[in-house]
């Protein structure tokens, strides 16, 4: 099973293969409240900047800013199509 | 016609007869020169300070007259009261307690970091006046104006028999302190951590000092500008790599100062790698007006740097910048002389870039520190990251930046002068806001205006995790205005863009992404660092740093 796994301190990603070639899903657990306008964003921002069509991802969030999770989000794709090459 | 009425004009050289007459008749002084015993400081104290004084307490970013200090809020209220303090820094409890215990009423000062929650509240009971907060240059310069003390308690490391004092590596304020003091009829008190027959070199002539005492333990020094590089995240990895790629390169900056920071130390230490990849050792960082960032060995050792002038030194480095004079400014006895009055005007005049971080940043690029519920002043950011009209030499970068704000006619360069943060703090604190926290700050301060560390017409760019935007070639308010948000990420401010004008500003070259400096954000790794923890930096030293305790994690 090719997966890209990326974690520190306060994040967790897994990147695996999906089931439908042009969509993305994204599963978060989040400690903290309020912030899926934040969430939507950046995830949004993410699918929008990089080919994540045919992934699921799974994020494990302990406060982690955007800026490490869209860090994050790229290198977990990079080392899950590395995998895939 | 009436002729005027007499005049008296030495008054002060009579009033500073007077209080050395009462120390004297305490038995105080004379003897051994200027020798007090530790066990009469208070005796001394209460006998040359009046109430009303203005007193300079040599607290400074790093060194502390401690000794001093606490004394001096030990004395009785009664003999000694109303007194206006002027200092740099407000560091130690002491500090503060001179006001709680009603020695102390009024308060002229530059930073005040561990003591900020402390003085907010005084102001809130209406205990404390506070006159200003300056930054430091401006307030060694008001001791020379209107500011002058009455009295300045000093640290010195050793004084010899006569009263010459020998300062060391933590030099720091001292000079100024003891010039305006000395000159204008004050009296100067030194703690001092040894006597010795010999100094390593003359620091303050005896002459400039009045009374010198062997403080119980080594006065305090701070270690405020070590950080460890195990701290060091990714994303500040990233935008070190911008700030390096598309802005060090850029202008070709050789003559800088980095406020202190993680974000900072990121860039110190990628020089010997990233930044000597792209071919840059040689081209950038060659001078710089700095304190001993342990950080910045690797760039030393790697040959990126060439001099480097400090404020004051700092715990650990003293036997490391011994070794390495070429670099350092050193005395003839080989220890360092350090001098923040000098160092900050280098930073002002002589330096091409100032970079640090903030908490906050307006739609201005108005930016500060100062944040609710605690009043904490800005040290010398304010004065390092100015654009300085008095400049009039020119260099490759201050031209260039001249000419990006004003066009190809421009009749001035401009200083660089950049903010880099992350757009987001801990808790999910934004760094871009609608309006700073200062405005509420001045209201609750009563003060003249917003406490703000840059004003937005000084600064010429913002790096951010999202990029670089470059506010000199913005051409009106809405341009400025949209530049930030370009790079304000998904903060509210940064989400309320207007995607075609940012698009358009990147279309422009006012806003550049990692991408678009062809940097790949995938290769902003820790690996980069050229060393990734203290006990690096020791090995990159060849064991000369000598980390203090809390540093030493191995």
């Amino acid at each position: 099973m090719l997966c890209g796994v990326v974690g520190s301190g306060n994040l967790e990603i897994l990147l695996n293969a999906g089931d439908l070639p042009n969509q993305c899903v994204v599963e978060i657990k989040t400690a903290a409240r309020g912030f899926a306008d934040t969430w939507q964003a950046v995830i949004g921002a993410f699918a929008a900047a990089h080919p994540a069509g045919g992934t699921r991802i799974a994020i494990n969030d302990m406060g982690a800013t955007p800026a490490v999770v869209s860090l994050r989000l790229a290198q977990a794709l990079a080392e899950y199509q590395g995998g895939v090459q | 016609m009436n002729a005027p009425l007499p005049r008296q004009w030495d008054s002060l050289r009579q009033n500073r007869g007077r209080r050395l007459e009462r120390a004297a008749s305490l038995g105080l002084a004379g003897k051994n020169g200027k020798e007090i015993p530790v066990d009469r400081i208070i005796d001394l104290l209460e006998a040359v300070i009046q109430p009303g004084d203005r007193v300079c307490l040599e607290g400074n970013n790093q060194k502390q007259a401690d000794f001093l200090s606490e004394s001096l809020a030990d004395c009785s209220p009664e003999r000694i009261n109303h007194l206006s303090m002027v200092q740099s820094v407000l560091a130690l409890p002491s500090h503060v307690d001179l006001f709680e215990r009603g020695l102390a009423n009024r308060l002229d000062f530059s930073f005040s970091g561990p003591q900020g929650a402390r003085l907010a509240k005084l102001v809130q009971e209406q205990r404390i006046e506070i006159g200003a907060i300056h930054t430091y240059l401006e307030l060694f310069g008001r001791y020379f104006m209107d500011l002058t003390p009455n009295v300045a308690l000093i640290a010195a490391q050793a004084a010899d028999a006569e009263g010459n004092l020998y300062l060391g590596p933590n030099t720091e304020d001292t000079p100024a302190i003891v010039e305006a003091t000395a000159f204008k009829g004050g009296i100067v008190i030194a703690q001092v951590n040894e006597r010795l027959e010999k100094l390593p070199r003359v620091d303050v002539p005896a002459d400039w000092v009045d009374f010198t005492v062997l403080a119980p333990k080594p006065n305090y020094i701070e270690p405020l500008f070590t950080r460890d590089p195990a701290q060091i995240t990714e994303v500040q990895v990233l935008m070190a790599m911008m700030a390096i790629k598309g802005i060090y390169a850029e202008y070709g900056v050789t003559r800088l100062n980095h406020g202190i920071g993680f974000d900072t130390a990121a860039i110190e230490l990628l020089l010997p790698t990233y930044a000597a990849e792209l071919g840059l050792k040689g081209k950038i960082c060659t001078h710089w007006a700095l304190n001993p960032h342990p950080t910045l060995i690797p760039a030393i050792e790697s040959g990126f740097v060439e001099s480097v002038h400090c404020f004051g030194s700092e715990v650990g480095m003293d036997g490391y910048i011994s070794a390495r004079s070429d670099i350092f400014f050193t005395g003839a006895d080989g220890s360092m002389r350090s001098n923040r009055a000098f160092s900050q005007t280098a930073g002002l005049y002589a330096c091409d870039m100032f970079i640090g971080s903030t908490l906050q940043m307006d739609l201005a690029g108005n930016s500060s520190t100062a944040t609710l519920g605690r009043i904490t002043g800005f040290g010398g950011a304010p004065n390092m990251g100015s654009d300085p009209h008095g400049r009039r030499h020119a260099s490759p970068a201050w031209l260039k930046a001249g000419r990006e704000a004003a066009g190809p006619n421009a009749i001035r360069g401009r200083k660089l002068v950049v903010q880099m943060v992350e757009t987001f703090r801990e808790h999910m604190a934004p760094v871009f806001v609608e309006e700073l926290d200062a405005w509420q700050l001045q209201k609750m301060m009563g003060a003249e205006l917003p406490p703000i560390m840059i004003y937005g017409d000084d600064v010429s760019h913002i790096v951010t995790e999202e990029g670089i935007a470059n506010l000199l070639l913005c051409r009106s308010p809405e341009e400025r205005e949209q530049a930030i948000r370009g790079v304000a990420g998904f903060t509210p401010v940064g989400m309320a863009r207007d995607k075609a004008m940012v698009e358009n500003l990147r279309d422009r070259g006012i806003i550049r992404r990692a991408e678009d400096l062809g940097i790949d954000p995938r290769m902003a790794t820790r690996d980069l660092l050229a060393a990734r923890s203290v006990k690096d930096l020791v090995r990159w030293s060849g064991g000369l740093y000598a980390p203090p305790s809390r540093f030493r994690n191995w």
